[in-house]
């Protein structure tokens, strides 16, 4: 199977040119796959949990290579609530890397939280969710589910919930998290701003005597800003990321989706 | 006393040509308490008792949401519906996956037929002990479906199964012709009206023993129990008098016995 | 003559090598497509006001070989879906003959309830992804096109990853590059579906049709073309590309030799 994970997408198939045409019999005993089964879609998403909410956000562009497939491809995704358009879901999955994988992904978490509700009658809390989504990627580690997912809600006293996950089941709760192409660029941002790392109290003098700033929950208006300004700066410096801004905030009332313009270039 | 010979099991027919299995199951369904459903041009409805088996206990599940555009409603042995309504459910679930189609209510019906007929025709089964209206609505509008353990299924503009049933069908089949243009309230008064006919007379429709499911073009097929019922229980035997039908005496919210 | 029977009739070692049994082996390793062999090249799709029109050539090229010049690469699915292929066409040849079949099926269980275009795509890229997640790929580039639930416009794409996307303007392969950019200018966003009648919608794809033919080299001047709107599936599969010209190439600056 390593093989399979190894190189990029091998070229195949009878030459373009009878110039091209192998002349020696390919080495080896036999010539394994010539058919690598991923992609990447390009695009970022990021997720920012509160004292009683939690936003997710992502860009709606959805890439092949410099190609751009198609300028509104959501990447944020209600799971559970009722029907095909999850009314009154409280949870929110992003899935940023292989789309494919992320749609199949997002349907099986959402069958299997809108199963528990059927079986259960009552709806799946966020932790008991984000588990069960670790070990659907666990569970498929080796042949994975090739995404970044990042799982937002509110948790059982009402604050804000947000698990993120690498491709294999690795979860945690976290305060902050950036996914995708652009995650590189965003992340230390949101450890500066959300985090308050690297920064200090003023005054506070110089060397070990500095006091690290404490991060506290931030007010939900100021992390819409920070979202929006996390994303035209990545647009800005990252080609996969842009077109569109899909944010989806989950508060006590339920989730609230906006979808604001980006950059198309 | 008189011993069957043809009832051992659920696949050989009697020289009468009847499976008498299958008429047994048919039975429990008249065991189980009664249950309606009636359609009209833009909703479906489904109404049913619900029994408690003592004055302690919970009252028992009658009708099941299965997907968002429908439920079912059951009479009889309450474990096979259970075994039937997930199947129903992953059915559902699975049309929506792989077609993002709500599954036609006609299609979830044949489905659940098929597998009861194959029980009537392999040694070893036995005949569902449940009878089902299957009400909702697809992409051709409102539908109500009866399903029988011996797989025979049948589209139905009104129907009514479980123990009295006779009752709630005869009223069903003197209003007939005032289903089709029925607003919702209207329908659901009607489905309670009936389901108030299969009572016997020392019984009462209360929020506790009454449950109504109700589907429509444009609305999700939405359980409605407890306190959510008695605006209807108010509105439709406040004026039995004035629609001339029905003798029920309000006597309060006594709780049901069972009357299996 | 060797003492041992064994080896009678058999190449002698000693000449041609050890003797290769591979061919005895019955049980074979599954072979899986491991690339394309015979290819059509771009599809091309565009929404308009009220519906949606969708080209491709009729070539099936052998690697740098114009194999087969008579290749219908659009697949009328019912009245109002149309599939167009990209991408090998044996794979093709397998898809349409699962797709007549799920058609026959769906037409014996339900005539109310056809599957439309956006039931199809969700049942493709099923199809698609769990052929991928096989090793075992349908090699193509689909785009399904057609009218939804509610008889809007309806394109959306599949690939051979089980990857789905949908956009007012689409195409597969070479068009991706040369086609879609040319769409894009004319229907840059869903707001612009609009305001672009069937008569713009149909010039423009065939001017597409133009270009691909122009730059690329494994295209052809014959190609097919349908257009489905609420009124039905409009397919001509014997067009001919009129009126080309290299006319204009004479006024391109800036490449090869000449430079201003």
């Amino acid at each position: 199977m390593a093989a399979i994970f190894s190189g990029a997408p091998p070229q195949g198939g009878p030459g373009y040119s009878f110039n091209q045409t192998p002349r020696t019999a390919p080495s080896g005993l036999r010539q394994h796959h010539g058919f690598y089964p991923y992609t990447d879609n390009g695009g970022s998403t990021l997720g920012i949990s509160g004292a009683d909410f939690t936003i997710l956000a992502g860009d709606t562009r959805s890439t092949s290579g410099y190609n751009i497939n198609t300028r509104y491809a959501p990447k944020l995704f209600k799971i559970g609530g009722e029907g095909p358009d999850n009314k009154n879901a409280r949870i929110v999955l992003s899935v940023v890397g292989f789309a494919a994988d992320g749609d199949a992904l997002k349907e099986r978490l959402d069958t299997i939280v809108k199963m528990y509700k059927y079986q259960h009658g009552k709806e799946m809390s966020v932790a008991a969710c984000a588990q069960r989504l670790s070990h659907i990627l666990y569970n498929k580690r080796f042949f994975p589910y090739y995404v970044h997912a990042i799982l937002g809600g509110l948790d059982e006293e009402g604050r804000g919930a947000l698990y993120s996950y690498d491709p294999v089941g690795s979860y945690e709760r976290e305060q902050c998290r950036a996914a995708g192409a652009a995650a590189s660029l965003i992340m230390p941002f949101l450890d500066n701003q959300v985090n308050f790392k690297n920064q200090y109290e003023p005054g506070s003098g110089t060397g070990h005597d500095l006091q690290a700033k404490v991060a506290a929950p931030l007010p939900r208006d100021t992390v819409e800003e920070l979202v929006r300004d996390a994303f035209t700066s990545a647009v800005e410096r990252h080609i996969e990321v842009g077109d569109g801004l899909q944010m989806m905030i989950i508060t006590r009332d339920g989730i609230q989706e906006t979808l604001t313009p980006l950059k198309q270039d | 006393m008189f011993r069957n010979n043809y009832d051992n099991d659920s696949i050989t027919f009697s020289p009468q040509g009847r499976i008498f299995q299958v008429e047994y199951a048919q039975e429990a369904v008249k065991q189980g308490s009664v249950v309606v459903g009636v359609v009209s041009k833009t909703h479906a409805v489904l109404a049913a008792i619900k029994r408690n088996a003592e004055d302690l206990s919970s009252y028992q599940k009658k009708i099941i949401p299965i997907d968002s555009h429908y439920g079912i409603a059951l009479a009889g042995l309450a474990s096979d519906a259970r075994v039937l309504s997930n199947f129903m459910k992953q059915q559902s679930l699975s049309s929506r996956l792989t077609y993002d189609r709500a599954i036609p209510i006609s299609e979830i019906t044949m489905r659940i037929a098929d597998r009861a007929q194959a029980n009537t025709q392999q040694y070893g089964k036995r005949p569902y002990g449940v009878g089902l209206l299957i009400a909702g609505v697809d992409q051709k509008g409102p539908h109500l479906f009866e399903f029988q353990p011996s797989g025979v299924t049948q589209e139905m503009i009104a129907c009514g199964i479980g123990a009295r049933s006779q009752m709630a069908r005869t009223y069903l089949e003197r209003h007939l012709d005032g289903f089709e243009g029925a607003s919702r309230e209207e329908l659901i008064k009607h489905a309670l009206r009936a389901l108030k006919e299969s009572l016997s007379q020392d019984k009462e429709l209360t929020v506790d023993n009454t449950s109504v499911g109700v589907g429509g073009i444009g609305e999700n097929f939405t359980l409605y129990e407890g306190q959510d019922v008695a605006g209807w229980l108010d509105a439709t035997f406040e004026n039995k008098e004035d629609a001339g039908e029905g003798e029920g005496q309000g006597e309060g919210g006594e709780a049901m016995e069972t009357d299996s | 003559m060797n003492h041992l029977p064994q080896a009678w009739g058999r190449p002698r070692d000693d000449v041609y090598g050890a003797y290769d049994h591979s061919h005895f082996q019955t049980q074979l390793p599954n072979q899986h497509t491991q690339s394309p062999i015979v290819t059509g090249t771009s599809v091309v799709a565009a929404k308009f006001k009220d519906g949606v029109v969708i080209a491709a050539d009729n070539l099936a090229s052998y690697g740098s070989l114009a194999r087969f010049t008579d290749v219908k690469r659009l697949r009328k699915f019912n009245d109002e879906v149309v599939v167009g292929f990209g991408g090998d066409v044996s794979d093709m040849q397998y898809l349409d003959r699962l797709l007549n079949s799920l058609d026959i099926r769906e037409n014996y269980s339900n005539n109310e309830n056809p599957l439309h275009a956006k039931n199809l795509h969700t049942y493709l890229a099923k199809v698609m992804y769990k052929r991928r997640s096989d090793f075992d790929p349908l090699w193509n580039h689909l785009l399904v096109t057609g009218l939804d639930g509610e008889k809007k416009p309806f394109l959306a794409s599949v690939d051979l990853l089980g990857t789905t996307f949908s956009s007012p303007t689409l195409a597969t392969g070479f068009g991706a590059h040369l086609a879609q950019p040319i769409l894009r200018r004319t229907i840059p966003d869903e707001d612009a579906v609009a305001n672009v009648s069937q008569e713009e919608a149909v010039k423009l794809v065939q001017e597409c049709m133009k270009v691909l033919f122009y730059r690329d080299a494994r295209s052809m001047d014959k190609y097919s073309i349908a257009v489905i709107t609420t009124s039905g599936v409009e397919l001509k599969q014997d067009e001919k590309l009129e009126n080309q010209s290299w006319a204009f190439a004479e006024r391109i600056r800036g490449y090869g030799t000449q430079v201003n």
